[in-house]
């Protein structure tokens, strides 16, 4: 029987602030599991600490609620012994980027097949509002008692310096566009990010949903307002690296898509490259049984506990007397 | 005693050293010291041999086997009377204060030491003569002459690459001066260089050259080596390949690790041999494997194994003081989130960076009390290189059956200790995963990851189990591990997770969690954990000895801390004795916190050297002949 929405909700009470992007994230995740029919059982969900960091308790999968900024690892640590898994690592700007960032840095270095998703909010909403890794320099939100005198990290390019082999952006309003990209992030075969830009209704009183659809611009032509977002694949951009001699020339012209900001803000797949061996395949190399029998699939003992792990060889090598 | 600049092969040669006594059927012991750095510093290898087995290290050398000047001149006052030196020729006619390396500290005490004797030497030449009247013999060898001589034969003219061999030199001269049979010798040399024939040779035609140079030249030195021929299976290794043969054996499949001394060592050595033989029924055979992972910090290492234990893989951890107070914080979600994760630690100088390549045991109370508030945990305390071994699988064994965090204390004295053992017995390891459920055991039935039990322990369900979801969190959560902050649920939710640490306490056997030695009567107990034993051991028999009757109790599992056995049976010393390697006595402590029982005695050192079995047989004299002041701070070590 084919799943439904139904099937990937809970019972737990969404207490998020009424308007909050996390509504629209949550449906596309949902949404993009019925599309794909992946089973619940097949599927983790790792989140760190934050508003972001609920979403597992509100998707029937397994759902790990981690430590704030630690998702990463422990996403990968349950990737890497049981490799069948769809594992998905929810994060919030601040949790992955703030605290979290030496981990979101490193994970790239590695190409493990997980899908990461960044909450992007540029607050730190759960603690009243502070300003997250991604406020802009100079911005006062609401809450902010003087200016941000810190510049934002620009995640998409942090993504690409770091080895993330799918960068992709969209919008939590945006449910259909932000389910499509999520679908494309599980799909890659290898280590995905999607920086998902979302206004905090309560905190961000800057990057709102009004600012985002330009409603402070109003065409003179049209009448209507001029939206800031814009769709990568609307304009012929293509992120996808075919062939390795592209790698670089498409890197660049990610690099460069990603320091649009402000009046134009790119959303879609701004890199992908599927050619990079996978941190699994990697490992399959050197440990050819890897794939099919991970960590969480081998047997450790007899039926009556007796160790089957033989170290014979190893005792051997040590071996000094009695031969 | 093998000593030079680090660099300079000192382990390869206590190594060669090591094995080839293995070989001939004697007992090893070699303490490993060296500085933090790479090239250049003075570090040691102290190795006893005998023909009967060795657990501790002693003050005293008999043979100092120098590759540099500056080791004459450090270890010239721990030789004994009739011991010997090797060095080179060259080195004698080096002035002592010109050696570069000295650190101020040192130089004071090394002057400190000459005013006392009313001595002046300018010379190592000098300090030998003076060593002489002692009757420390100098065997001088001129390690460069040697080296040219050889060098048309084995095709090497670079002086810098013949140089390189001054360890194999001085260690030919080692066997050669105390006649030992060649034969294992050469066999050591060539397991420790392996596969690299060019450099076998090389190294045989030095050592060669060296045995053959002592045995004509050097006459006179009253210690002989000789072979007996055993039929015991025994082994030489070090404490973290112990340690990590226990993992593997214990069915740990997933270790992360970042990169620190001492604890770096087993996380390469599983890396080494990361694929596996699984021994299935009916005598076939599977590949299996345990992942290493080099991680980006101590955080994501503790994190990433359980998110892999989560999965219902063994998995662990190995790090050292630093590293450990970077994991706290994950130690707690485990924790709370009821993960079996196992953390192997191996405990130096400390705080800080304190003594990162040197013995400190002073972290007991930080592995009891690390992370914000409370939650069960079990700490283990191995106290000599086999326990390294059955330890480290036992527990995961522990860390299953109550879904709690275990930490494995190690310290540097075992971690780089190398022992000669009698090989061991995988037999004696039974793997027990507690409550650790298949999808069988729950189709068709609600599953609650924290359902609230008697004993505290839920049945487990491995993340990733067909058909099935569970949620964890590091909140308090329900019984379905969702967030909760309801009072009665958090009254019950906190207690069902810390009765676990009761239940453990009722179940875990006394023999699991402390070792007795000597007389049920005495009038005086020992209480020690970690690499003391050894050395209280050989102390407590040399004292048994003279007359002297004690008892020693070795505490392996120091929490949960076996209460009532400890009542009973330092109730009946009059002198209780706590020997440990901290400033503070923290078992003492512990002990006093929980059982009300004080110690009379203190024997502690916090100098960064492991503890020797003639200093403690010294403390533990004075104490017995009531000569001994409450509290002795024990000194020795270069």
């Amino acid at each position: 029987m084919a799943l439904k929405l139904t099937d990937y909700r809970t019972p737990v009470f969404v207490d998020w602030c009424p308007g909050c992007g996390d509504f629209g994230i949550l449906s596309a995740v949902q949404m993009a599991l019925v599309d794909m029919q992946l089973a619940p059982s097949r599927v983790a969900i790792f989140s760190g600490i934050g508003c972001h960091a609920k979403v597992p308790h509100f998707v029937n999968a397994y759902g790990i609620h981690t430590l704030h900024g630690r998702t990463l690892p422990f996403a990968i640590g349950a990737k890497l012994a049981q490799p069948d898994l769809e594992v998905i690592a929810v994060m919030g700007d601040g949790d992955g980027l703030g605290i979290g960032a030496g981990h979101f840095v490193n994970t790239g270095r590695r190409n493990i097949d997980l899908t990461v998703l960044i909450h992007d909010n540029g607050v730190y909403g759960l603690t009243k509002g502070q300003a997250s890794p991604t406020l802009k320099l100079g911005l006062r939100t609401k809450s902010l008692p003087k200016p941000n005198i810190n510049e934002g990290v620009n995640p998409i390019a942090l993504a690409l310096a770091a080895g993330y082999t799918f960068i992709a952006r969209s919008y939590a309003y945006d449910v259909r566009h932000l389910k499509d990209t999520i679908k494309k992030a599980i799909q890659h075969h290898g280590l995905a990010v999607v920086i998902i830009q979302q206004p905090c209704p309560t905190y961000n009183d800057i990057n709102t949903k009004e600012w985002y659809s330009g409603e402070d611009r109003i065409s003179p032509e049209t009448g209507k307002p001029v939206p800031r977002l814009y769709k990568l694949e609307d304009t012929g951009y293509d992120g996808v690296v075919r062939k390795a001699d592209e790698a670089f020339e498409k890197y660049v012209a990610a690099l460069t898509k990603a320091h649009e900001w402000g009046d134009k803000i790119p959303i879609g797949v701004f890199y992908q490259n599927e050619l990079v061996p996978t941190y699994e395949e990697r490992i399959s190399k050197r440990i050819p049984s890897y794939l099919h029998n991970p960590p969480a699939k081998q047997s450790i003992s007899d039926s009556e506990g007796k160790p089957i792990t033989s170290i014979q060889e190893m005792l051997k090598r040590l071996q000094v007397t009695g031969f | 005693m093998a000593g030079g600049p680090q660099g300079s092969g000192v382990d390869s040669a206590a190594n060669i050293f090591g094995r080839a006594c293995c070989y001939g059927g004697l007992h090893v012991y070699g303490k490993r010291e060296y500085h933090s750095n790479i090239k250049g510093l003075h570090s040691y290898f102290h190795i006893r041999v005998s023909k009967k087995e060795v657990i501790a290290d002693v003050d005293r050398v008999d043979l100092l086997c120098a590759f540099d000047a500056e080791t004459v001149v450090r270890h010239i006052w721990e030789v004994a009377p009739s011991g010997g030196v090797i060095c080179d020729t060259e080195a004698l006619s080096t002035r002592i204060f010109d050696v570069p390396t000295w650190m101020p500290p040192f130089i004071e005490e090394f002057k400190k030491a000459l005013d006392s004797k009313g001595i002046m030497p300018v010379t190592v030449g000098d300090l030998l003569k003076e060593a002489q009247k002692n009757n420390v013999h100098t065997y001088a060898i001129p390690y460069i002459d040697l080296l040219k001589d050889i060098a048309p034969e084995i095709g090497e003219e670079k002086l810098s690459k013949l140089t390189r061999m001054i360890n194999v030199l001085a260690l030919g001269a080692s066997f050669g001066l105390v006649g030992y049979d060649k034969e294992p010798v050469e066999k050591a040399v060539r397991t420790i260089f392996g596969d690299r024939p060019k450099i076998i040779s090389m190294n045989l035609q030095a050592l060669d050259k060296a045995y053959e140079y002592a045995t004509q030249k050097f006459k006179g030195f009253d210690f002989r080596l000789e072979t007996i021929p055993t039929d015991e299976k025994r082994i030489f290794l070090q404490g973290t390949q112990a340690a990590a043969l226990g993992k593997l054996i214990g069915g740990c499949r997933l270790q992360t690790y970042y990169p620190i001394t001492p604890a770096a060592d087993e996380s390469e050595y599983l890396e080494e041999n990361e694929r596996l033989q699984l021994e299935q029924s009916a005598g076939k055979q599977a590949d299996g494997s345990i992942l290493i992972m080099q991680t980006e910090d101590e955080i994501s290492a503790i994190n990433m194994a359980s998110g892999a234990a989560l999965t219902g893989a063994r998995a662990a951890t190995a790090t050292s003081g630093p590293g450990f107070s970077l994991m706290v914080e994950g130690l707690g979600w485990a924790g709370n989130s009821e993960v079996p994760v196992v953390v192997t630690y191996y405990q130096r100088g400390a705080p800080a960076t304190g003594l990162p390549t040197r013995h400190g045991q002073s972290d007991l109370r930080f592995a009891l009390h690390a992370a914000h508030g409370e939650f069960p945990r079990i700490i283990l305390s191995s106290g000599d290189i086999e326990e390294c071994f059955y330890d480290a699988a036992q527990a995961f064994n522990y860390a299953e059956r109550y879904q709690t965090p275990v930490i494995h204390l190690i310290d540097k004295a075992l971690a780089n200790s190398n022992k000669s053992c009698r090989i061991f017995d995988p037999s004696l390891i039974k793997i027990e995963r507690g409550q650790l459920l298949t999808e069988n055991d729950v189709q068709g039935k609600k599953y609650k990851r924290y359902q609230i039990t008697e004993s505290g322990v839920s049945p487990r369900l491995p993340l990733g189990t067909p058909n099935m979801v569970f949620w964890n969190t590091g909140d308090e959560h329900d019984e379905t591990g969702h967030i909760t902050e309801e009072p009665m649920m958090r009254t019950r939710m906190y207690e069902k997770r810390m009765k676990k640490m009761e239940t453990a306490d009722k179940e875990i056997p006394m023999h699991e969690r402390v070792n007795f030695f000597g007389d049920l009567n005495a009038s005086a107990t020992v209480v020690s954990w970690g690499s003391p034993k050894g050395a209280v051991l050989e102390a407590m028999e040399r004292l048994r000895q003279e007359g002297y009757k004690m008892s020693f109790v070795q505490v392996r599992m120091p929490h949960p801390l076996p209460k009532e056995y400890m009542v009973e049976v330092l109730g009946k010393a009059e002198r209780k004795i706590i020997v440990e390697g901290n400033y503070t006595a923290q078992l003492a402590g512990i002990i006093a916190e929980q059982t009300g029982v004080n110690m009379d005695y203190f024997v502690l050192k916090w100098n960064g050297r492991p503890m020797s079995s003639d200093e403690v047989y010294e403390a533990l004299k004075l104490i017995m002949q009531d000569k001994a002041p409450k509290r002795q701070v024990l000194t020795y070590g270069t």
